[in-house]
């Protein structure tokens, strides 16, 4: 295969703009986030699963985004969700909201919506009443963002 | 401004047992914080609700801390359980310190 001087170029141009850019949206905002996932956890890395975000995967008004949690449990008293945190890695501050569930709670459900700056990553992670945590992450895209300036 | 009014909606009867769906809608700014004064350029302060909490007979049920994140007119939607008749009571703090809040009954069919 040959490469033409028109898709040198375009390649280039691709990888530049990938280079200036990702590292901006991975690296910046993760640092944050996983400190905050640590003090939430307490150290512990959470695990995939049990934990399961209900978000749009377009949305077009970033300042609000309808976003919801579910977490598989049987809300008893001897086995509950304590507690789900919910992060958007992408904003100037990634802590969203921590919901509290009790085992009067019935279904560890809740819905809210939240403010996004730009395209990004919100997760979920969902501590135990015996400390065990789970996680859960789903890109959103934003179509304009909701940090007004 | 006008004061913030809490809209709760809660279904007027249960079965014992019955887990039952709440919606919540406070109207309030929830000022992040982040935002420039278009003429002055300063930056407009923080003022939101920071703590939700939703009780029934006196046993909290669901509670939530809010972050800037959350948007304007804050929606919060979650379950309770209910084996008994009473009152669910909520409650929304704000940054200033005011407290709002509203009260709901409910009775077992």
């Amino acid at each position: 295969m040959t490469i033409t001087r028109r898709q040198a170029l375009g390649l280039t141009a691709g990888a530049a703009a990938f280079l200036t850019f990702a590292p901006r949206i991975s690296f910046a905002a993760t640092a944050e986030t996983d400190a905050a996932i640590k003090a939430f956890t307490g150290g512990a890395t959470p695990t995939e699963g049990t934990v399961s975000l209900d978000t749009p995967e377009i949305a077009e008004n970033g300042n609000t985004v309808p976003v919801g949690v579910t977490v598989d449990s049987p809300m008893t008293e001897d086995s509950y969700v304590e507690s789900v945190l919910i992060l958007a890695d992408g904003n100037p501050s990634p802590a969203v909201a921590t919901f509290h569930f009790t085992a009067m709670s019935g279904a560890a459900e809740a819905k809210t919506r939240i403010r996004l700056a730009k395209t990004q990553n919100v997760i979920a992670v969902a501590k135990m009443n015996d400390g065990s945590t789970f996680m859960d992450t789903k890109e959103v895209k934003v179509t304009i963002g909701g940090c007004g300036g | 401004m006008a004061a913030p009014k809490p809209r709760v909606k809660v279904p007027k009867k249960a079965s014992q047992g019955e887990v039952i769906t709440i919606k919540t809608l406070i109207s309030h700014p929830m000022e992040s914080g982040q935002r420039k004064d278009k003429k002055t350029g300063e930056l407009i302060p923080r003022k939101i609700i920071n703590k939700f909490s939703c009780e029934f007979n006196g046993q909290v049920v669901f509670s939530c801390d809010l972050d800037p994140a959350v948007s304007a007119n804050p929606y919060m939607e979650f379950n309770a359980k209910v084996n008994e008749p009473g009152t669910f009571k909520f409650t929304w703090v704000d940054d200033d310190g005011s407290v709002y809040e509203t009260e709901k009954k409910i009775t077992i069919e």
